[in-house]
C-alpha cells in the first residue's frame, strides 16, 4: 500500500513536472529520404475539419509530388488534434520544451512572445535561413498581420491570417420581437434594448457576451477586449496596463446588467463545454445574439462542416458591428470597435530539415493553397491581399468584415505576459457573472493585475 | 482470497534454528545476495519515485514556468512558492473541498455504502450475489473517460437523463451542486473496493463466535459491534488508508466539473493541474505538490499509527 501512495505522488510529481510530454518525434529517414509531419489543431470529422482535409488531400500529396519532380524524396505526415485552444498549447508546450512535436506547427499569435522568450521557436532568418527573409509572399501580407508574427522586430512564423469580431443575431427570433432585420445598434443601451425585447417576445437566451474562465481566451476576445475597446480603453497602451479604469468599469458593468438582469445565461458561463454548448443553443435558435469571431460564420453555423450547422446560415443569421458604449466614445474616438488576432504557421526549432520544413510551410500559404483551402464554401481571411480580392468577392461576412470591421479593428499586446492578464480579466468576468459588483470586480482584477506586470507603477493612473 | 487482503501483519519471525550451512536470516541468502535480489526494485523506486519527489521539491524553490523567460532561465526564489501556497486562499478552499471529498466519498460513501454491501452479500450465493457484485466491480474498472462522460450525460442539464426521469428540465447539478455531484459519483466509482476488501474480511470471522452471540441473544447491531468489528478492525483501518489517499490524489473530477464552476470543485489534484499546467506556472505548482505529499505522509502516518496501537 505504500508503493501505491508513492505511485499516486510520483504521478503527481510527473505532471508537475511536465514530463507528461507526449510528442511526436520529427521523423529522420535514412539515406536521402526525408520524413516531415505537420500538425494542426484540426482533424477530420471535428474541429476545423476543413482545414484537417485539406493539408491531408490536397497539401501533402501536392507538396510529395512537387518535390519528387525536384529529385527529393519527401513524405509529409499530418498530425491531427482536435481540443480546445489552452489544451492545444498546453500539449505544444510540452512537445516544444522535450525537443520532439511536429516540423510545423500552427500557434496563436498572442502565444508567439511567450514562446519565443522560452526559446520554444526561433526567427525563421536565423532557423531557415536568407530564403525566410525574402519570401515573396511578405510583400503580400499587410503590415497589420506581418505584426501578428513578430516579436521584439524579429519574424518567428508566417501568419496565416486574421479575423474579426462581430454581433451574430437571429433574424428569425428578431422579426419575431418585432425588430429590424438589419439591426444595427449605435450603443450599448440600444443592444440591452434589443435583448430586453427579445427576452419579452420569449427568447430563453436573449444575448450570450462570453465571460468565466470556461472559455479561455475566447471570454477575453469575444468579450471583454471589444467591449473594453468600446468603453475607450485599452489592455495595455504605450507600455502601461489599464487597471480598474472608468472604461474597465463600463464593460464589467455591462456584463453585469446582461447577467444581473437576466438577459443571458450566466450558467452557460459556468460550464466546462459552456462554448460549444452555447453554439449549439445559437444554432436551435434559443440565444438571440452573440458577439463572435468570422469563425463563428465559417467554423460553426456553417451548413457543410460546421460544429453546429445551421442549413439556412445565410437567410437567418444577421451580423452588425460593435458599437461604442455611445457614439465617439470608443477606442480613437471610433463610433464601433473590434479586436482582431489570427494563428501563426511556424517551423518547430527541434526540426531535422529546417529547409524542406520551411518549404512544405511556405507551400501551405502560396497562393495556389490559399485558393483551395477556401474554395467550396471554406472561405476565410487569409493574409494575402492577392488571394482575399479573389476569394472574398460572393462572400457577404468576410467581405464585410474585411471592408467595414478590419479598418477599425486593434490587436492584443505582444508582451509574454498578456496570456497570464488575460485569465486574470476572465476572473473579473466571471465575478461579475457570478453576482460580484463591477466595481469590486474591477477592483479585485487591479490588485492581481499588480502581481502580473511588477507592481503598479506599470498600470496608468 | 482472505490471505491476499489480509491487513499487513509484521512480519515477527522466530528464525528457527539456523541450519548450519545457511545464513542466519529468513531466507537463508546472507546479506550480499538478499541485497542482490532487492538491487533492481530499489533501482526503480529510486528513479522513479525518489528522483522525481527530490526534483519536485528542488522545483518548488524556482519560478521555472512551461513558457516564457523563466522556462528558459529559471530563477531559484527560495521558498517564496511555499509562502505564497499557504498564505493563497485559493490553496486553501482547495485543501479544504479535498478534506469533505474524501471525508464524504471515501470514509463515508465508499466505507459504509462497500461495508452495506459486503454484509448484506455475506451468506448469499447465486445469481443475484454475482449481479451486485459484477454491477459494482464494473463501475470500478471502467477506464474514467467513458466512466465520467456516462455521468456528464446523466447529470446534464438541458438533455440530462436523470433531469428527463425526474421531470425537472434545467436543473444544474453540475453547477449547482458540483461537490455532491462528484461526492456520489466517487462513491460509486469506488465503492468496489471496499465492497470486496469487507468481503473477504467477513469471511475471515469465525462462524462459531457469531453463532455463539447469536445464542447469547444479540441483536443485529450487537452482533457487528462485539463480534465483526474487533475481527475486522485491521481491515477497516487498512482499507480507510487506501482509498483516503486514493482519494486525495483523484483527478476524475475534472473530468466531470473541470474544477468548476469558478473553483466550487477545485480539489487539490485539479488545482495543481490547473495551476503547473494550464497556467503554466510549473515551480508554484511544484510547491503545492510538495505540500501535498507532506499532507498525505501525516494521513498515512495517522492511520498506520492506529494500526498498531493495541495490537
Amino acid at each position: 500500500m505504500v508503493l501505491r501512495k508513492r505511485s499516486v505522488v510520483a504521478v503527481l510529481a510527473a505532471s508537475a513536472l511536465g514530463l507528461a510530454g507526449c510528442g511526436q518525434s520529427s521523423g529522420g529517414g535514412g539515406g536521402d529520404a526525408i520524413e516531415l509531419t505537420i500538425s494542426q489543431n484540426a482533424i477530420a470529422g471535428g474541429k476545423n475539419a476543413a482545414a484537417a482535409d485539406h493539408i491531408a488531400n490536397w497539401v501533402i500529396p501536392k507538396f510529395e509530388e512537387a518535390q519528387k519532380a525536384k529529385g527529393k524524396d519527401v513524405t509529409v505526415k499530418f498530425v491531427p488534434s482536435g481540443v480546445d485552444d489552452e489544451q492545444y498549447k498546453t500539449k505544444l508546450s510540452l512537445d516544444l520544451k522535450s525537443g520532439k512535436g511536429a516540423d510545423v506547427i500552427d500557434i496563436d499569435g498572442i502565444w508567439a512572445g511567450e514562446f519565443a522568450e522560452a526559446g520554444y521557436i526561433k526567427p525563421l532568418g536565423e532557423l531557415v535561413g536568407p530564403e525566410a527573409e525574402s519570401w515573396d509572399g511578405w510583400q503580400q501580407i499587410p503590415e497589420a498581420v506581418q505584426g501578428l508574427a513578430t516579436f521584439e522586430g524579429k519574424k518567428y512564423a508566417l501568419p496565416v491570417g486574421t479575423d474579426g469580431r462581430v454581433l451574430y443575431f437571429n433574424k428569425t427570433l428578431f422579426t419575431k420581437a418585432g425588430l429590424p432585420a438589419d439591426w444595427q445598434p449605435k450603443s450599448w443601451q440600444e443592444i440591452l434594448d434589443a435583448a430586453a425585447k427579445l427576452k419579452s417576445s420569449g427568447v430563453p437566451v436573449p444575448i450570450q457576451i462570453n465571460a468565466g474562465t470556461a472559455m479561455g481566451e475566447a471570454t477575453t476576445m469575444q468579450g471583454v477586449l471589444p467591449l473594453l475597446a468600446g468603453a475607450g480603453g485599452e489592455v495595455q497602451k504605450d507600455g502601461k496596463w489599464t487597471g480598474a479604469s472608468q472604461a474597465m468599469k463600463d464593460t464589467l458593468g455591462l456584463y453585469q446588467k446582461i447577467y444581473g438582469g437576466g438577459l443571458g445565461d450566466p450558467k452557460l458561463q459556468q460550464e466546462a463545454k459552456g462554448r460549444d454548448k452555447a453554439f449549439q443553443q445559437f444554432a436551435e435558435g434559443k440565444i438571440g445574439i452573440l458577439l463572435e469571431g468570422d469563425y463563428f460564420w465559417r467554423g460553426v453555423v456553417n451548413p457543410k462542416d460546421g460544429v453546429a450547422k445551421m442549413d439556412d446560415r445565410d437567410q437567418v443569421v444577421g451580423y452588425a458591428k460593435i458599437p461604442a458604449i455611445e457614439p465617439g466614445k470608443g477606442i480613437r474616438g471610433q463610433d464601433f470597435v473590434s479586436m482582431s488576432g489570427g494563428a501563426l504557421r511556424t517551423v518547430n526549432p527541434a526540426t531535422k530539415h529546417p529547409k524542406e520544413a520551411f518549404e512544405l510551410l511556405a507551400f501551405t500559404l502560396s497562393p495556389e493553397a490559399l485558393k483551395e483551402e477556401t474554395k467550396d464554401g471554406n472561405v476565410r481571411i487569409t493574409p494575402r491581399t492577392d488571394v482575399n480580392k479573389e476569394i472574398l468577392a460572393g462572400e457577404p461576412l468576410l467581405t464585410y468584415i474585411s471592408e467595414e470591421v478590419l479598418p477599425l479593428t486593434a490587436y492584443r499586446p505582444p508582451v509574454a505576459v498578456y496570456p497570464q492578464v488575460s485569465v486574470a480579466l476572465q476572473e473579473a468576468t466571471a465575478a461579475v457573472a457570478g453576482g460580484t459588483p463591477a466595481d469590486q470586480a474591477a477592483a479585485d482584477y487591479q490588485k492581481k493585475l499588480e502581481g502580473l506586470v511588477g507592481g503598479a507603477g506599470n498600470i496608468a493612473a | 482470497m482472505a490471505q491476499v487482503t489480509s491487513p499487513p501483519e509484521p512480519a515477527e519471525v522466530v528464525s528457527p534454528a539456523p541450519a548450519r550451512r545457511y545464513s542466519s536470516d529468513a531466507a537463508g541468502l546472507g546479506r550480499l545476495r538478499a541485497g542482490a535480489f532487492v538491487a533492481p526494485a530499489l533501482a526503480l523506486i529510486a528513479v522513479f519515485l525518489v528522483f522525481p519527489a527530490l526534483w519536485v521539491i528542488y522545483l518548488g524553490l524556482t519560478n521555472y514556468r512551461l513558457t516564457g523567460v523563466a522556462a528558459a532561465e529559471p530563477q531559484f526564489v527560495g521558498l517564496d512558492n511555499f509562502v505564497k501556497a499557504l498564505t493563497d486562499p485559493e490553496f486553501w478552499d482547495s485543501t479544504w473541498l479535498t478534506f469533505q471529498f474524501v471525508l464524504g466519498s471515501a470514509v463515508i460513501g465508499q466505507v459504509v455504502l462497500g461495508f452495506t454491501l459486503a454484509w448484506m452479500l455475506k451468506d448469499r450465493r447465486g445469481t443475484l450475489k454475482s449481479v451486485v457484485e459484477g454491477l459494482v466491480i464494473l463501475a470500478w474498472i471502467l477506464p474514467s473517460a467513458v466512466v465520467s462522460f456516462l455521468w456528464v450525460a446523466l447529470l446534464d442539464r438541458d438533455a440530462g437523463t436523470l433531469n428527463a426521469l425526474l421531470g425537472i428540465p434545467g436543473f444544474a447539478w453540475l453547477l449547482d451542486y458540483p461537490m455532491l455531484s462528484i461526492i456520489i459519483f466517487n462513491t460509486w466509482r469506488g465503492t468496489a473496493f471496499s465492497m470486496m476488501l469487507y468481503g473477504a474480511a467477513l469471511g475471515n470471522v469465525p462462524p462459531s463466535h457469531l453463532e455463539s452471540a447469536r445464542l447469547a441473544g444479540a441483536s443485529g447491531w450487537q452482533q457487528l459491534r462485539d463480534v465483526v468489528f474487533p475481527h475486522i478492525r485491521g481491515h477497516i483501518l487498512t482499507n480507510l488508508l487506501l482509498i483516503s489517499l486514493w482519494t486525495f490524489n483523484d483527478f476524475s473530477p475534472f473530468l466531470l466539473t473541470a474544477g468548476g464552476p469558478d473553483g466550487k470543485s477545485e480539489v487539490l489534484a485539479v488545482h495543481v493541474y490547473k495551476v503547473a499546467l494550464q497556467n503554466g506556472d510549473l515551480g508554484y505548482g511544484a510547491a503545492i505538490s510538495t505540500v501535498i505529499l507532506l499532507i498525505n505522509l501525516v494521513v498515512a502516518v495517522f492511520y498506520l499509527r492506529l494500526l498498531r496501537s493495541k495490537k
